[in-house]
């Protein structure tokens, strides 16, 4: 089991938004969650990177597994993309970023300054971190926004890729991308629900 | 005597009903005690043979200097307290309790300089045990400014215990470092100086002065029992009622 | 690494803080009168003063720019620890801050007509304390990091926790001047610094981490 999570309850704001949530990721599959907005997937994947402490439950997975794609991608616009990309492998002991350079075609990019980057580039770049740290568990929070069909062709093509190789995907979008090993989880059951008013210590979480 | 019952008191609800039961009485000992020293050391003693009237100033500066350390102190403690057993009750002492020490250290910096004038000839002298007071207050201003900053409840409480912990002990460091930078005008600690009461040097604070002081020194010191006391009843509720609000908010 | 590049390329890194530190110390003499023996009784503090506050001017940009674009939650899902994290930003806000401070003190000193006795002390002072504003520059950073105005709460924080280090790092600049033994204050000035860098960066490392919740 790559990523095994129990029973969890996550907080935002200091407000219980999803509670008795449990799902197991294996190797080769991708979990997509599903949900309207608000309904806490940003905080649920956030809670799962370690990010900020569950209310209650566990969270299982193997150590050093996993990494967390929010909605900011963490690029810096004076450095050049391949800049970018070489200090984020540095950060994760890896050395070699063509391939993920080559895999979101960013090669003809690699020298401009990552400010001068449109939108969608942008995105392609902080999803080609992904693949420069070599971690086994994606959680990937909306990860197609501002792409376009190529680009999320691309994407998919690279997620599959990455499914086929014993990896593992956790993300929440509300774009078709076709993989196969994909399953989804509506996160509208585990809506947390209101606790009684009148329990005063309660009130205190 | 079993210390781990201490920690049903930090349940918010036992907290606000022991407080109330507790408050009344405090407050009219704090009350008695307060008017009582300082009643008697402000008419009821003689004037000093050097300093004359204005010594008599020493029963509000030095139970206020008191308090403003002791407080810092107390907000230390509970802040660990946070820290390590993360009882909401205890972040909200430290911060229900952090303005009355900043008005503690006015106090005790208002009286001092209305003291110093007439002896030293001076309203403010950069004079270590001043400088560190002033020091003291700001370090107030930075950790009430904090509070009031952050939006989530325990977000704050975390940064603040922090800001607390650390605080403290640049504040010991400042302490040091001011003394290193200026020797002093400012007499010695008046009471804590060798067996004050007992001894029979020249310098001692004699009996005449210090009963009505020790008096008005518990005086101050239950006072800010009762308003800290008071002050967290109302953060808790305070607390409860913005946790009530943001899930009206959810709902 | 990348913060000391990200420095360099986005300019006024390196620049702004010089800028701020040589203004500072050209309007001094136009505040308190040209006097060249009043200048030279008040050149070590002022000089301290002035890399103090340079210090402060780019603290808020160690940690806010890694806040806004995301790289921080990042850093903090990566296998770097998170302390080794803020040291490196402490580090390197010292390289592009207080390094060139260091440098430049000096030069400043000639235009308040310090005695000739007090450049070296003075150097020496800025260079081992200024580490320690830049650490302690970086735990208030941490404190202050997503907050709207943090700024202005930025310096009522970390100027409180500067009071030693100035009173220290000013005596040994000002008994130089004096031509005075500095050697216990220099002391004083190193514990600190060492003290700070030991364990601080614990702080501000559980300090960001509250923050990223």
């Amino acid at each position: 089991m790559t990523l095994e999570v129990s029973d969890l309850a996550v907080a935002r704001g200091g407000v219980c938004v999803l509670e008795g949530l449990s799902f197991a990721l294996s190797p080769g599959r991708a979990l997509v969650l599903r949900g309207p907005n608000g309904i806490g997937k940003t905080t649920l994947l956030r809670a799962i990177a370690g990010l900020q402490a569950p209310l209650s439950g566990v969270v299982r997975a193997a150590p050093e597994s996993l990494v967390y794609a929010g909605h900011a991608d963490g690029i810096k616009a004076t450095l050049s993309v391949s800049e970018n990309l070489s200090f984020w492998a540095h950060v994760f002991g890896n050395k070699d970023i063509s391939q993920a350079l080559d895999a979101f075609a960013l090669t003809p990019l690699a020298d401009r300054p990552a400010g001068m980057l449109s939108a969608g580039q942008k995105r392609r770049l902080g999803l080609a971190r992904l693949l420069v740290t070599g971690r086994r568990v994606w959680l990937l929070d909306e990860p197609t926004v501002s792409l376009d069909r190529d680009a999320v062709a691309m994407f998919a093509d690279v997620v599959a890729a990455h499914l086929g190789a014993g990896g593992a995907a956790l993300m929440a979008t509300h774009i078709e991308l076709g993989l196969a090993d994909a399953s989804e989880l509506d996160l509208v059951p585990f809506r947390a629900r209101p606790v009684e008013l009148d329990d005063f210590d309660g009130a205190f979480l | 005597m079993n210390f781990n019952a201490l920690w049903a008191y930090a349940n918010p609800r036992k907290f606000i009903e022991t407080a109330d039961k507790v408050l009344p009485a405090l407050s009219v000992l704090a009350a008695l005690c307060m008017g009582v020293g300082l009643v008697w050391g402000f008419f009821f003693t003689p004037d000093d043979y050097r300093q004359g009237a204005t010594v008599k100033i020493i029963y509000l500066h030095v139970p206020s200097a008191l308090m403003a350390i002791n407080i810092w102190l107390m907000m230390l403690v509970t802040s660990l307290v946070w820290i390590v057993r993360r009882h909401h009750v205890s972040a909200l002492a430290a911060r229900a309790a952090a303005p009355i020490g900043m008005v503690m250290t006015l106090i005790a910096l208002i009286t001092g300089a209305i003291w110093g004038q007439p002896m030293w000839g001076t309203w403010w002298a950069w004079d270590p045990r001043l400088t560190s007071f002033l020091i003291l207050f700001l370090f107030y201003l930075g950790y009430i400014a904090l509070w009031e900053a952050i939006e989530n409840d325990d977000t704050a409480a975390d940064l603040t215990s922090i800001l607390c912990l650390v605080g403290s002990v640049f504040a010991l460091l400042s302490r040091y470092a001011v003394n290193f930078w200026n020797q002093g005008l400012h007499q010695g600690a008046s009471i804590l100086r060798g067996a004050a009461l007992v001894g029979d040097t020249e310098e001692r604070m004699s009996n005449v002065y210090a009963v009505p002081l020790f008096v008005s020194i518990a005086g101050f010191v239950l006072l800010s029992l009762a308003l800290i006391i008071l002050r967290t009843q109302t953060e808790i509720r305070a607390r409860r009622m913005r946790a009530l609000m943001a899930r009206e908010r959810m709902n | 690494m990348r913060d000391l590049r990200l420095a360099v390329r986005a300019g006024g890194g390196f620049g702004l803080g010089l800028a701020f530190f040589l203004i500072v110390v050209t309007l001094v003499p136009f505040a308190v009168g040209p006097r060249t023996e009043l200048l030279a009784a008040i050149a070590p503090g002022i000089l301290w003063l002035g890399a103090l506050l340079a210090c402060l001017l780019s603290l808020d940009r160690i940690l806010a720019l890694d806040w806004e674009d995301g790289s921080l939650d990042l850093l903090a899902t990566a296998p770097l620890p998170m302390e080794g994290t803020v040291s490196v930003k402490a580090l390197a806000h010292w390289l592009t801050t207080g390094l060139p401070l260091v440098l430049a003190s000096p030069v400043l000193g000639l235009l308040l007509s310090l005695p000739a006795a007090g450049y070296g002390p003075l150097v020496l002072s800025l260079l081992v304390g200024t580490p320690a504003l830049s650490v302690i520059g970086t735990f208030g950073a941490a404190l202050t990091v997503g907050l709207r105005r943090g700024g202005l709460l930025l310096s009522l924080l970390v100027l409180p926790l500067y009071v030693p280090t100035l009173i220290f790092g000013a005596e040994v600049a000002r008994r130089g001047a004096g031509a005075l033994d500095y050697a216990t204050p220099l002391l004083m000035l190193a514990g600190i610094t060492c003290g700070t860098i030991a364990v601080l960066p614990f702080a501000s490392a559980a300090v960001l981490r509250v923050n990223l919740r």
